[in-house]
């Protein structure tokens, strides 16, 4: 593994048991990642996006442990840390913060009550609660504060890189803001690496520099956030951009509307995995697996995309008001 | 403005709603006041807590007799008043005067029974017709929200359909008694983008083609922002602005509205500081005596702990004593 990166991932799929048959022998297979290529530079804010069933959760399962790939493998430069999408229930609710916060140090058996309480009002600290915060139980709090409780329990065991899956799906707008601005704080002020997988593209975009779009458990397209999310190069990357509501132009542009749903992950396409909904479909060339090719400074998994300008988006003004 | 035309569909005229609790009445909403026209889009913005869907709760009359009161306020739909229906009035306007799509869509269909059944059912209840002739206008629904087969899809019980398709058939279901009105509660927040997309295009495309007026509420400035003309932005129980969806956004005139759109990340300087609205609503068993918003306002003054009245400029409303209005770019 290179010194430089955090996560390396090379040929990674995962399978997991899909149908059954009367006597429950496994006749089908549900493809939940089909070949990821992925690295992770530490010091980075990677952005994942992609949408249900594209394999961004078993992929953060696969990058922790908690699951063995099928095929492929993952290192890791130090374990990363994770924060995950529901504060309410990734908090024990029976724990007093400074408990929930220090449980990864207190299951080691070799702190002191003492330095455990220390370490949890610090950490409350860093992330903006109060120190006298770690006394209460995660029911007092509000969805943002129990979502810096969770994150300080992931700086907890000081790691140099952390996943957080959908970080603020669970929030308001107001407070969502809140989240962004105390992730950009803690990444500047640790040193951190950050793997941020999220289904609005508006937070990776303010927060990522470098984005992958994933579909079908495979990377279709990798590159620096501001570019791939500007001007994507691959067709589904095109058709998810544009299906993103923008509030800047008040009636909607495109219509995507009959481009379908992605196909079922049990029968993978012999071709190219998108191609029964890409609107750019070519018989000669869309008939074989893709493979993922360089294009400037991205990486795209389309036989049809042609280079693009690598622009950045013109200058994200304040708002029109 | 109000709404006393003939084509007003719903008119809610300063809604009071509490909710007992043992530690006093939650006042829920205080004072709303809103219209929907005949044909018309109208949004319903605001974050959770706001009393965006306990507006359309008591629209439908859902919410179980007796765990509310309403210590002022009225609504009209169609011209009668909500409250003074029965049980079975009741019945007869849900799904024929008002339907409601909800966010969930496995929460809405009967998982037990097949779609075709569930279709029927409702047009049935509100159409006598026999059993043939609604499988035909369950057909026809069908095509209308642009799903492939449906016979196949009729067959099929809720589970074996995506979350996207499912949607398409409450939307089926809904239209399928010709309501004046639709109220949308979230009815994509559970869909992916490139879903949400398609069945927020169809919601749109329906309405238009029917003639039907659509309540959407949803927490997303930019949704509202593709399908209403028309913009009420709900905060702690009051609208504190209305009017033209496109004025909103481009010049929000209250300071939660211009607060809101600032903290959108889109709005954002990448990897900057993203402006945020400090501090927590307030408690909804002590309302403020003053302007709701007052707490956490930037622009508070000594008149904010008077209730502002509704400063209006064309037909727009915001309910501040220094509205923006004269923000005109």
């Amino acid at each position: 593994m290179r010194p430089e990166n955090a996560i390396e991932i090379e040929g990674l799929t995962k399978t997991f048991p899909g149908k059954r048959d009367w006597l429950g022998r496994v006749t089908g297979l549900v493809h939940a990642l089909n070949g990821v290529d992925l690295t992770v530079r530490k010091g980075e804010i990677l952005g994942i996006v992609g949408e249900s069933g594209c394999g961004k959760t078993t992929l953060t399962q696969v990058i922790l442990g908690l699951i063995p790939p099928s095929s492929g493998t993952v290192e890791t430069a130090a374990t990363p840390q994770i924060v995950f999408q529901d504060p309410q229930s990734s908090l024990n609710p029976r724990m007093k913060v400074w408990r929930i916060i220090t449980e990864p140090l207190f299951a080691t058996g070799r702190y002191p009550v003492a330095a455990l309480r220390d370490k949890a009002a610090e950490l409350a600290e860093a992330v903006g609660l109060r120190p006298e915060h770690i006394d209460r139980y995660p029911h007092e709090f509000s969805g943002g504060q129990r979502q810096r409780i969770a994150t300080a329990r992931a700086l907890v065991s000081d790691p140099e890189t952390i996943i957080f899956d959908e970080p603020t799906s669970a929030l308001d707008i107001s407070v969502q803001a809140q989240i962004l601005n105390l992730l950009l704080e803690l990444r500047e002020a640790r040193d951190l690496t950050f793997v941020i997988i999220s289904h609005d593209i508006s937070v990776i975009r303010h927060l990522a520099d470098r984005a992958i779009v994933m579909y079908l458990g495979q990377v279709v397209e990798e590159g620096p956030a501001d570019i791939v999310l500007a001007n994507p190069a691959h067709p589904y990357s095109q058709l998810l951009l544009s299906s993103v509501p923008s509030i800047r132009d008040g009636e909607s542009h495109s219509d995507v509307s009959d481009f379908g749903e992605p196909p079922d992950n049990q029968t993978l396409p012999q071709g190219c995995y998108f191609a029964e909904r890409c609107p750019r479909y070519d018989d000669r060339r869309c008939g074989v697996p893709q493979t993922i090719r360089r294009l400037g400074a991205r990486q795209v998994r389309c036989a049809l995309a042609v280079r693009r300008k690598d622009r950045s988006p013109a200058p994200c003004g304040p708002a029109p008001y | 403005m109000s709404g006393n035309g003939a084509g007003t569909i719903l008119q809610v005229e300063d809604l009071h709603v509490d909710f007992p609790s043992f530690n006093g009445d939650v006042r829920a909403l205080n004072g709303v006041n809103l219209h929907v026209n005949a044909g018309e889009i109208v949004g319903l913005v605001g974050e959770s807590g706001s009393g965006k869907s306990v507006t359309a709760m008591m629209v439908m009359r859902l919410a179980e007799t007796g765990s509310y009161a309403i210590p002022a306020g009225r609504i009209s739909l169609l011209g009668k008043p909500v409250f003074d229906l029965d049980e079975a009035e009741l019945e007869r306007m849900r799904g024929r005067d008002v339907a409601m799509i909800f966010q969930e869509p496995m929460n809405a269909l009967n998982p037990t029974k097949r779609i075709g059944h569930q279709i029927r059912e409702v047009i049935r209840k509100h159409n006598p017709m026999d059993k043939a002739a609604a499988t035909a206008t369950a057909r026809e629904m069908l095509k209308a929200v642009r799903l492939a087969d449906p016979d196949s899809i009729m067959r099929r019980f809720p589970f074996e359909l995506s979350g996207g398709m499912r949607q398409r058939v409450l939307i089926a279901i809904t239209f399928s008694c010709r309501p004046k009105l639709i109220i949308a509660d979230e009815p994509t927040t559970a869909l992916d983008v490139t879903v949400q997309h398609q069945v927020l295009t169809l919601l749109k495309d329906m309405a238009h083609r029917t003639g039907t007026a659509v309540l959407l509420i949803t927490h997303d400035l930019a949704v509202v922002s593709q399908l209403c003309g028309r913009t009420y932005v709900m905060y702690a129980g009051e609208v504190v602005e209305s009017g033209p969806t496109s004025d909103i956004i481009s010049r929000p005139a209250h300071p939660y509205t211009r607060a809101l759109l600032q903290a959108l990340p889109e709005y954002a300087t990448r990897k900057q500081p993203i402006a945020f609205i400090g501090g927590t609503l307030p408690d909804l068993r002590h309302r403020p005596t003053g302007c709701v918003f007052a707490t956490r306002c930037t622009l508070r003054e000594g008149r904010c702990d008077e209730r502002p009245p509704a400063a209006r400029s064309g037909s727009r409303e915001a309910f501040c004593w220094k509205p923006g209005f004269a923000d005109a770019p």
